[in-house]
């Protein structure tokens, strides 16, 4: 009875989860029922990705008001993997927030950041899940909403700055999404995505259909940080609490990005987005600078927060690339960078935050002499880096490989050759946070060696033990972007 | 005819560019607001206007009508405004503080201050 109805409680679970944390007005009970939620909607995540085996969708009718007239939320082998990425995510960010929330926001405040956090999870998850376009964009802004707020209580004057730049640029983004979805409502009649799909290929018109798509990719482009629409990304990811910094690299573009693939491939579909129109075109163009703008901009930042935020730059590059491919493999390399990235940058911004906590800033003259002052997070933050490059051994290579497969399978020499002389730019970022923590002398004045403690660090290294154990063993990662990758072009008939 | 059947649709082209222009053009924090609040509601309009027929009625089944309007746009642009509400709440809200820890809502102000704080 219940599992018939897990789709919509892992939405709805954080959804009322966080005016009761409002009401409660304490931030320890707050903090535990946040914590507890998320674990809920990891555990029923994973639930629902064991109940979507290979070909199936699941299709749950809010209010029993049957699609598509009613709201649908329909899950297959692609969302289901998002949605665990999400949630499993909060859940292990939660309990190294405990205290660093405390020092950086502050005890009073301390409750309103966890009802922010579920509202932003509840948001992010309801993108996943939902199978209506207008319901993306609802959720869409229940989440921006949460993280512009959230990204404001940063540590100085900065956050909000930068938190008022992400309003405007993410309110314009949302908006031109549903200037796209009207576009389309207007010639189909629907919102659902699976009837979208069964009538576009009727609609004679074809230049509203056209416009929509390009709406939508400007839309979520903006959402998703795709080069040259990254402009609110450094900022926000740089000044943002550092719990919030860890939990939004891992996961709030990445939702965008599903967004794309999911119009692309199920509702515009393939032939039209990719072979009629230069969807996949602009896309690659796009993806090659951002590799290469965004890891070049990584080299020459003298903040390790900055240097990562643009580092992100560069790596929702590589997704993107595989999306532009329009093949399974792309799709299966877009994805698993999507889940391995996600892995890879929250263990990172998850060691930078036990790094600002014991010595108060990330500047790369603050940072000198890491390995001797924090050897285990210094160590841990070279593996996310190698990730990072894609060195054999960590989870990024194994999706980079991917990727190179994929893009020489589609005859594309040039761009896997890019994507190889790209990594070249990450190990010279990564070089020069080694060159920093191991090469120089610390600060006078550096505290003694010592790690963050453990709460801090303990979630951090198990991030990053799952970047090198999906490195080792890729197998389960690439075996569920296949089907997701597969869920995605098989469109939902 | 076809210029004044796409009425609606210039006056949204129109909206959204004036409303992105400001947003682009102005350094004032609360005006780049206003502009933003012009965008969104460009769309109101793009989702409202063909939602109404010519001699189409309310959505309620009588036995004279037999062209209803749609309700649905409407419907979904309430919650578009109230969204835009929001939004325009947290920007507000938003530069309020920035005043207060600035000093300014000056947009090249603010930049410079940020400068000289390295």
């Amino acid at each position: 009875m219940l599992l018939a109805h897990l789709p919509i409680l892992i939405v709805v679970l954080p959804l009322v989860a966080a005016p009761l944390v409002v009401l409660v007005r304490h931030g320890g009970v707050g903090w535990a029922v946040a914590l507890g939620v998320s674990a809920a909607s990891t555990a029923m995540s994973v639930a629902v990705l064991a109940e979507v085996p290979g070909t199936g969708v699941l299709s749950y009718a809010i209010g029993s008001w049957e699609p598509p007239w009613g709201i649908e939320y329909r899950i297959d082998a692609g969302n289901a993997l998002v949605a665990l990425l999400v949630s499993a995510v909060a859940t292990i960010v939660l309990p190294a927030a405990k205290r660093t929330v405390l020092l950086e926001v502050g005890a009073d405040r301390e409750y309103l950041f966890y009802a922010l956090f579920l509202l932003c999870l509840c948001g992010l998850l309801g993108i996943a899940l939902t199978g209506d376009a207008f319901n993306v964009f609802v959720f869409l802004e229940i989440s921006s909403l949460a993280t512009y707020a959230l990204i404001a209580l940063g540590r100085d004057r900065r956050a909000l700055t930068a938190a008022y730049q992400y309003l405007l640029l993410g309110t314009i983004g949302a908006t031109l999404y549903v200037i796209g979805v009207g576009l389309l409502y207007l010639v189909t009649g629907t919102l659902n995505f699976a009837d979208m799909a069964q009538r576009l290929p009727a609609v004679v018109d074809r230049r509203p259909v056209i416009a929509g798509l390009a709406f939508i990719t400007v839309g979520m482009g903006l959402k998703a940080a795709i080069f040259p629409l990254h402009a609110w990304l450094p900022n926000a990811y740089a000044h943002a609490p550092s719990a919030v910094s860890a939990f939004l690299a891992a996961t709030a573009t990445k939702v965008s990005l599903y967004v794309m693939m999911r119009v692309y491939y199920s509702v515009i579909g393939a032939p039209t987005a990719f072979g009629a129109e230069p969807t996949g075109a602009i896309l690659m163009a796009l993806s090659i600078a951002a590799l290469l703008v965004g890891s070049g901009a990584a080299i020459v930042q003298r903040d390790l927060r900055l240097m990562l935020a643009f580092s992100s730059v560069g790596q929702i590059g590589y997704i993107t690339l595989g999306i532009s491919l329009a093949s399974a493999a792309g799709m299966t390399a877009a994805m698993a960078h999507l889940i391995n990235h996600g892995l890879t940058k929250g263990a990172l911004f998850l060691l930078v935050a036990g790094v600002a906590l014991r010595l108060g800033g990330t500047r790369f003259e603050q940072i000198a002499g890491l390995g001797r002052t924090m050897p285990i997070t210094s160590f841990a933050i070279v593996i996310g880096g190698l990730s990072l490059i894609g060195v054999p051994g960590t989870a990024g290579f194994a999706s980079k490989w991917a990727l190179v497969v994929a893009a020489i399978g589609a005859g594309l020499w040039w761009v896997a050759a890019i994507v190889l002389a790209s990594s070249l730019l990450a190990l010279a970022y990564v070089w020069k946070f080694v060159e920093a923590a191991y090469l120089s002398a610390p600060p006078a004045g550096a505290p003694a060696r010592g790690e963050a403690p453990a709460d801090v660090t303990v979630p951090a290294l198990v991030l990053t033990a799952a970047v090198v154990a999906f490195g080792l063993h890729a197998t389960p990662v690439l075996e569920a972007s296949s089907r997701a990758a597969s869920a995605f072009l098989r469109g939902w008939p | 005819m076809t210029t004044l059947g796409h009425l609606g649709y210039w006056a949204t082209v129109a909206l959204l560019m004036t409303g992105l222009y400001i947003v682009i053009a102005r350094g004032h924090l609360v005006k780049k607001l206003v502009g933003l609040g012009l965008f969104q509601s460009s769309v109101y309009l793009l989702y409202i206007v063909p939602g109404k027929l010519v001699g189409g009625t309310s959505p309620i089944v009588d036995q004279g009508a037999r062209v209803y309007s749609n309700p649905l746009p409407h419907v979904l642009i309430l919650t578009a405004i109230v969204v835009g509400v929001a939004t325009l709440a947290v920007g507000l809200a938003l530069a309020v503080r920035i005043r207060e820890a600035y000093g300014t809502v000056e947009e090249d102000e603010i930049l410079a201050a940020d400068d000289h704080d390295g």
